[in-house]
């Protein structure tokens, strides 16, 4: 086998499991992350001088972090792991990283993008207010700073983080003073069976609940977000019940959102295509049955490619590894390296939680309407400050087909983010006021650098080499 | 200024990582984010650049970039991806849209 470079961007489930299998082979794979340790979100590891055990990090999920934790460091030396890399562009089999604040090049001859997700989430009214958080960066806060986001916190939304989060922080001492689904009942039970057929994952749940019920903390389903109350910061949520009255609850934190969505922006310089989700309502990007993208040499795996979880990404890694070392031994035929078996056997667990994958959707599914009905005073953009109102009207005064276009009109998606917090709703309010469906309002193109970089950096390098 | 925004729950035993917010002394600990050092203490991490008021950071993993904050020494940082270091000058108030107002 001819030695050719490896790059997989992110240590999360899917990069480690990825790089596990490549370093297996033989190869040495480079893995770029951001975080300076591995883990990613889900399996976030806690600072140095922190002593609380996996059991109270992860949960009933704590066997598999720590496995895929100690395999990793244990393959230490087999692998080139370089922690503190944001990778911010792809220029044909170019990387432009920065490392621990120092500008490089990295060339690949073959590239795994396992970049991971983020909470997806819908503006409300207050909801840039301090103490509203998404439910991720909630959990964040406890999982990798054993901090709560408030003293009394409200939980709401749409996705499988809503339970569990809440669970967690009840677990840790914190004040849960409510979680409120804005799945209705009836739309909950249709998914019920799918989940509790599916694995454990469904069961999880059913234990999360009973364990916030035994706590005497309110669920309540159908739920419709009405505000954050208070003016500097959070004094309160007021939500509307599934027959519209209006409750208030007094919190000074909330944390919210509606499943997860892909953090696709290098895919996207890399040229993959990308593909409208129904299922999920959003745009993932396109890999085949082996997590190869339409570009060669380009291969995708876990939520950064498609949301499915911790489980799916940890096998979407491994075949997309495998296919690496297909694609790899075709260079030298005769050593077909045994892949063909173990790709069929990860295409058939991937397969298996087809249904699963489907019942969660139902389970918690995106609430467009709520998107669309975002009042005019509400921000939109959190970075610039623009709200749903001015959206509205640029499109209704400059006719912008597209959400790129619309960008140009308004500045939503324009902001330090890159429109990855705004673009969701942005793109289905431009969908109702066109009268189109949300894929044809298109999804906001991805611009290097993906991240801020300190433009200091770059003129620091400059001089040192000069 | 308001109260405390985050709550410190466990892991509370670890060497202090003296810092300053608006020119009074925080106790940080080691392990620290500057996002979770500033908010044991305070209730924000900086202003909109738009006037449209205070904020606390997001996501809390390094996407939403809303918790950018800027130090006395000029540097800027996101708090939410940056550890705590000894000495580090956090201005809250101090983002550049509301410094030219």
């Amino acid at each position: 086998m001819r030695a050719e470079r490896v790059v997989i961007v992110g240590a999360g489930p899917a990069g480690m499991r990825a790089a596990l299998v490549l370093a297996g082979a033989g190869l040495r794979p480079v893995v770029l992350d951001e975080a300076p340790a591995s883990g990613g979100q889900i399996y976030r590891r806690q600072p140095p001088g922190f002593t609380r055990g996996h059991d109270a990090l992860y949960g009933f999920e704590a066997g598999r972090a720590r496995a895929l934790h100690d395999a990793f460091d244990a393959a230490d030396g087999r692998i080139d792991h370089r922690p503190g890399t944001l990778v911010w562009n792809i220029e044909g089999r170019r990387l432009q990283v920065l490392h621990e604040g120092a500008p490089q090049t990295l060339e690949f001859d073959r590239l795994l993008l396992a970049t991971g997700a983020m909470d997806r989430v819908i503006p409300f009214p207050g909801w840039t207010l301090p103490g509203v958080y998404t439910l991720g960066g909630a959990q964040i806060a406890l999982k990798h700073q054993a901090c709560a986001i408030g003293r009394r916190v409200v939980f709401f939304g749409a996705s499988p983080l809503l339970p569990l989060v809440a669970a967690q922080y009840a677990a840790a001492g914190a004040e849960v003073a409510a979680v409120l689904d804005t799945t209705p009942m009836r739309a909950k039970l249709a998914a019920a069976p799918g989940l509790l057929t599916g694995g454990k994952t469904g069961w999880k749940g059913v234990v999360y609940l009973a364990r916030l019920a035994a706590r005497r903390i309110p669920y309540r389903h159908g739920i419709t977000p009405v505000e954050v109350l208070g003016e500097e910061s959070v004094e309160g949520f007021a939500y509307a019940d599934a027959r519209g009255r209006r409750h208030e609850i007094a919190c000074d934190a909330i944390a919210f959102g509606y499943g997860l969505k892909s953090e696709w922006q290098l895919a996207d310089l890399a040229g993959c295509g990308f593909a409208f989700d129904a299922g999920n309502h959003q745009w993932r990007v396109v890999a085949d049955d082996a997590g190869r993208s339409t570009v060669p040499g380009v291969y995708l795996a876990g939520d950064g490619t498609r949301i499915g979880g911790a489980d799916l990404a940890e096998i979407a890694g491994e075949r997309a590894a495998r296919a690496i070392l297909a694609d790899l031994s075709d260079i030298d035929p005769g050593d077909d390296l045994g892949q063909g078996a173990a790709l069929a056997a990860c295409a058939r667990r991937i397969a298996g939680q087809a249904g699963l994958r489907r019942a969660v959707e139902r389970a918690f599914p995106f609430p467009a309407h709520l998107a669309r009905a975002i009042p005019d005073d509400c921000i939109l953009c959190r970075c610039e400050a623009v709200t749903a109102g001015e959206f509205r009207a640029a499109i209704a005064r400059l006719g912008p087909h597209d959400v790129n276009r619309a960008k140009a009109f308004s500045r939503v998606g324009m902001g330090r983010c890159q429109g990855r917090v705004c673009g969701p709703a942005a793109a289905e309010i431009l969908a109702v006021v066109r009268g189109v469906g949300v894929e044809e309002a298109g999804r906001l193109r991805s611009q290097p650098p993906v991240k801020p970089v300190p433009i200091a950096a770059f003129a620091d390098a400059a001089e040192g080499a000069a | 200024m308001s109260g405390p925004r985050f709550r410190r729950l466990a892991e509370t035993g670890r060497p202090p990582v003296p810092i300053t917010v608006d020119g009074v002394p925080v106790a940080a600990m080691q392990g620290d984010t500057l996002m979770t050092a500033i908010l044991a203490a305070y209730g924000r991490l900086r202003v909109s650049d738009f006037g449209d008021g205070p904020r606390a950071g997001f996501c809390l993993m390094g996407a939403c970039q809303d918790c950018w904050v800027r130090l006395a020494d000029g540097r800027r940082l996101r708090a939410c991806t940056t550890y705590a270091e000894p000495g580090m000058a956090v201005l809250t108030g101090a983002e550049e849209g509301t410094d030219a107002r």
